[in-house]
């Protein structure tokens, strides 16, 4: 390892007085080639070791490298943290860093009276800022009279910085970020060694590049020691109580690719993943792709249906197939799921939600995919929905989703959206011996094996495989006699397995939790009934009316369909039902369709996650 | 009751299952099922590792009168699910059987990836230029003029080579055959088992109903002969009822031209050698067409590395992981403990 890297904190001379927070929220803005990103998940990192709970909320443009300087090219990424339990990334950043008159200019309207904005005036020439959308400089025409403001020429320190490794002035400025991160961890406190860890292990090819940035951090955290920056600039945050126990940061993507391994280990089957690629999915199989130490098989297909086509066909010799996309993405499988559904083989289908329709907004998060999901498909063919309401419980709805599918031969639609699969939350690391394994037994007996037999609970169909002695069989998506699969067109065979169909699925509501209430009384008032990603706006919400005093419960449903056998009950307990979602109203008709409930819609579709003031406004009127 | 039963004691009666077969009568694919129900005793692979896999058409009805396993797919996704199949499990013995729209229109994009990743199945196209399972609208193989329910003034769009797509999408072998060719069939199927890798064979099929006669000036008994050239690894380019006729290379318009033996002081040392791993030739042979003999036979075969073989070295191979062997990945990378 590099000297440099490991290089020893230095004592601190000049220590401030830290103004003591339950919790910030901070937002990094800029260029989307300024790495910002980078910076978000390493300042989580850190942030998740220093002990505190923390939420994320990546939120970046579809381009690439959109042109350098616009507004559309700004990349941003929130963070909430804190001593106390953190719900979501925040409603409104305490701190903003804009590396950018473009970031400025699209960020700044997040950012409270009072809040401190850290900006980078070396980019502030009359060029940026004529891109960025402003008539005169926001520095001087009284835009940031408001705020608390600090001005950094961050590209000619970080130039200074790196000066004696003799990069090019470009690879010089891609640092900028560090430096940045390096100022902003002298603000909270953090500790720099994980990043400087990361970042030797990150660039061992180009130890120039790991020195570099190592030399960038170091000076940013050094420039703001050594600044005057001013009275109650910094703070100090300090460690969230939390359930003792070990603890890593995870993303929705990285805990939804291994919850499908374990969930596929737990039923004895080797996972097999068919997938293309697209926003904001493509992140599970860049991770899947990387175990194939665990018998992982991925395989990218040339286009989405070839992708759930192949995982069907891994379903068919035995594998857990298993499929991934955004909403565009499953519209074109919708035709082999059904396939899936008629010749009852078990698939798992991901769909990462983004903004629609059709390509829409596929940065931006929604969750609009529910219709699509219950419903979506020619004829009647019902399936399993559930869905993750954070980034550690995709490990739980990813096992649980394997569960379902291999038990009752069935295909399992995983709902996640794109700021689950990007946002960063600490988790309790399970351990694999707390789960139960749901061992798959193939058919193997040929006495008397009939294709299409059924299992007297389940109404799950034989799992024969190909290869198997004397079991050899057809299937395919012609209608099928019900117990010899062969092709039928008989009128009352069509009738018996159409109601087989629907009876097995409804027959799963019997194996799934019944429906708990996750704040507040049984019964009563007001019941906020959510599903997804709005779970931790939902429950900051609640539970700060309740804290206020107002009767108000909290009901969040995994099993979207079926669903739960006693949520009819349940919710038939309350005054009210509201339900929170960001679409434009699909959980409340499918709960006013299966209850005859006057529950009322909460609508959000802006791409961005509910604001906790959004949900507290709408409880208030409704008690 | 798990006993492999040995192939070569069944016959190809073992391999018809007991559906009644519901092609029109007289069609084409009768043929066809014949020769693979004949070819497949032959071949020492256990029956319960054959896998029968279609997309949707009249030939995709195929894996239902076959006693194999059998999966009818979706219209054009056969070659996707083989490829999950053959992925998951490389042992079986996948066949995709699939028609000219199936195969070229609505399954084209996965024909050419099936082919380009080489994966180890054979596929199987029945092409009859037609439309049949529909009602007769002309296809993507059907000739400029081709009159149909949707071309009642004729086809104006040209058509599609399945043998030149095949060879373009990177095929490793690609053959040809006529359905009815009872003596030829069998063994051109035996050459494509025996080829790993994707094993393309059109198949010139006679749709009875919407088409007949389509390939009556290749296939007809009276002009077979003139109109074939029946391909042999190593020997001359050698067709015509008295044999006297052949293929000459013409060096300067990179082109092949008839000849006739005895005329003009050509002899069989003029003749171009037929070399199936030469995929120059074969781009020649795969577009002949009247008035030169239409290629029989293997045109092309120049094994090379399957996506399959590929994928199965790089996995560790075994069971599934071992639930508790998860803990370890749940645990990479930067962890603390509270």
């Amino acid at each position: 390892m590099n000297e440099t890297v490991l290089a020893p904190v230095k004592p601190r001379a000049n220590e401030p007085h830290r103004h003591a927070v339950e919790s910030v929220v901070v937002r990094f803005a800029g260029d989307s080639g300024d790495g910002i990103q980078l910076t978000g998940g390493r300042f989580a990192d850190t942030t998740a070791l220093a002990g505190n709970d923390l939420a994320t909320f990546p939120d970046f443009p579809a381009e690439i490298r959109a042109p350098t300087g616009t507004t559309f090219g700004v990349s941003a990424f929130q963070i909430n943290f804190g001593s106390r339990g953190i719900k979501t990334a925040g409603d409104q950043p305490d701190v903003l860093v804009a590396l950018n008159p473009a970031a400025l200019y699209v960020n700044l309207g997040f950012l409270p009276k009072g809040g401190l904005v850290i900006i980078d005036i070396g980019t502030f020439n009359a060029r940026n800022l004529k891109k960025a959308g402003y008539d005169g400089d926001p520095r001087e025409d009284g835009t940031l009279k408001p705020y608390r403001v600090i001005e950094v020429d961050v590209s000619k320190q970080t130039l200074e910085a790196v000066k004696p490794l003799g990069l090019s002035q470009k690879e010089a400025l891609r640092c900028k970020n560090f430096w940045v991160l390096g100022f902003v961890y002298w603000l909270f406190d953090r500790d720099r060694g994980p990043t400087l860890d990361w970042a030797a292990r990150k660039f061992a090819g180009r130890p120039d590049i790991a020195e570099a940035n190592a030399a960038a951090l170091n000076a940013g955290h050094a420039y703001a020691e050594t600044a005057e920056l001013g009275e109650d600039i910094a703070y100090s945050i300090a460690p969230a109580k939390m359930d003792p126990g070990l603890y890593r940061t995870v993303t929705g993507a990285e805990s939804l690719a291994w919850g499908l391994v374990a969930g596929s280990s737990l039923a004895g089957l080797r996972l097999f993943f068919g997938s293309y690629p697209i926003t904001p999915a493509s992140s599970i199989l860049h991770i899947l792709a990387g175990l194939k130490d665990y018998g992982v098989g991925t395989f990218q297909a040339e286009d989405e249906i070839a992708a759930v086509c192949a995982a069907i066909g891994a379903s068919y010799a035995g594998e857990l197939g298993v499929t991934s996309s955004s909403g565009p993405g499953v519209a074109l499988k919708t035709e082999a799921i059904g396939l899936a559904i008629s010749t009852e083989l078990p698939l798992v289908i991901v769909n990462s939600q983004r903004a629609g329709p059709s390509t829409g907004m596929p940065t931006k998060t929604e969750q609009s995919d529910l219709y699509q999901s219950v419903f979506g498909r020619n004829a009647d063919s019902p399936l399993v929905v559930i869905a993750s309401r954070s980034p550690s419980d995709c490990f739980e709805t990813a096992i649980e989703a394997a569960r379902l599918a291999v038990k009752y031969m069935t295909p399992v639609i995983l709902l996640t959206d794109g700021y689950i699969a990007n946002a960063a939350e600490p988790w309790a690391v399970p351990d694999m011996a707390d789960y139960a394994p749901f061992p798959v037994e193939f058919r193997t007996d040929p006495e008397g094996f009939q294709p299409f037999h059924r299992n007297e609970t389940t109404l799950a169909r034989n799992w024969a495989v190909p290869g198997t002695p004397g079991l050899e069989h057809r299937i395919g998506g012609i209608e099928k006699a019900s117990e010899s699969g062969h092709i039928s067109y008989d009128p009352a065979n069509h009738q018996r397995m159409t109601d087989l169909r629907a009876a097995k699925i409804a027959g799963i509501a019997n194996d799934i939790p019944e429906q708990t209430v996750d704040a507040g009384p049984q019964s009563g008032k007001l019941a906020v009934v959510g599903w997804g990603s709005t779970y931790g706006p939902i429950s900051r919400a609640v539970s700060n009316m309740r804290n206020r005093g107002v009767e108000v419960s909290h009901i969040h449903l995994r099993h979207i369909w079926p669903l739960p056998r006693n949520l009819g009950t349940l919710l038939a307990g309350f005054d009210n039902v509201l339900v929170p979602e960001m679409n434009h109203g699909q959980l409340v008709t499918l709960l006013r369709s299966e209850y005859l409930l006057p529950a009322r819609p909460l609508n959000k579709v802006t791409g961005q996650p509910f604001r906790i003031a959004e949900l507290e406004s709408a409880i208030s009127a409704l008690v | 009751m798990n006993v492999p039963i040995s192939t070569e004691q069944l016959t190809a009666k073992d391999f018809a299952s007991d559906q009644e077969v519901r092609w029109c009568p007289g069609c084409g694919d009768y043929a066809i099922l014949k020769a693979v129900q004949r070819t497949l005793p032959d071949l020492g692979v256990p029956k319960e590792k054959f896998v029968f896999v279609s997309g949707i058409g009249c030939a995709a009805r195929f894996p239902y009168y076959m006693s194999t396993y059998g999966f009818h797919t979706i219209h054009g996704r056969a070659p996707a699910f083989a490829t999950g199949i053959k992925l998951a499990n490389p042992e079986l013995d996948v066949w995709v059987i699939s028609g000219d729209g199936d195969a070229l229109s609505i399954g084209g994009n996965h024909l050419l990836h099936l082919l380009r990743r080489n994966v180890d199945v054979q596929f199987l196209l029945f092409n009859n230029e037609i439309y049949g399972l529909t009602k007769g609208q002309y296809s993507p193989t059907s000739r400029v003029g081709t009159r149909s329910p949707s071309t009642p003034g004729g086809s104006v769009d040209m058509p599609v080579a399945p043998a030149r797509f095949a060879l373009g999408a990177g095929a490793r072998f690609v053959a040809r055959g006529v359905d009815t060719d009872q003596k030829r069939l069998p063994d051109l199927f035996k050459r494509a088992h025996a080829h790993k890798g994707t094993s393309f064979v059109e198949i010139l099929q006679n749709c009875i109903v919407y088409n007949d006669g389509v390939f009556g000036a290749i296939t007809d008994r009276e002009v077979a002969t003139n109109a074939q050239i029946h391909l042999r690894h190593g020997e001359p380019l050698i067709f015509g009822e008295k044999a006297d006729r052949g293929l000459r290379f013409n060096t300067r318009t990179f082109a092949l031209e008839m000849v006739t033996l005895g005329e003009d002081g050509i002899t069989e040392a003029d003749l171009q050698v037929h070399d199936e791993t030469n995929a120059t030739l074969a781009g020649l042979l795969a577009v002949m067409e009247a008035p030169f003999p239409v290629a029989m036979g293997v045109i092309y075969c120049n094994p090379a590395a399957t996506y399959d073989g590929a994928v199965q070295e790089s996995l560790k191979p075994g069971p599934a992981a071992d639930p508790l062997s998860i803990n370890k990945l749940l645990r990479r990378g930067h962890t603390w403990q509270v």
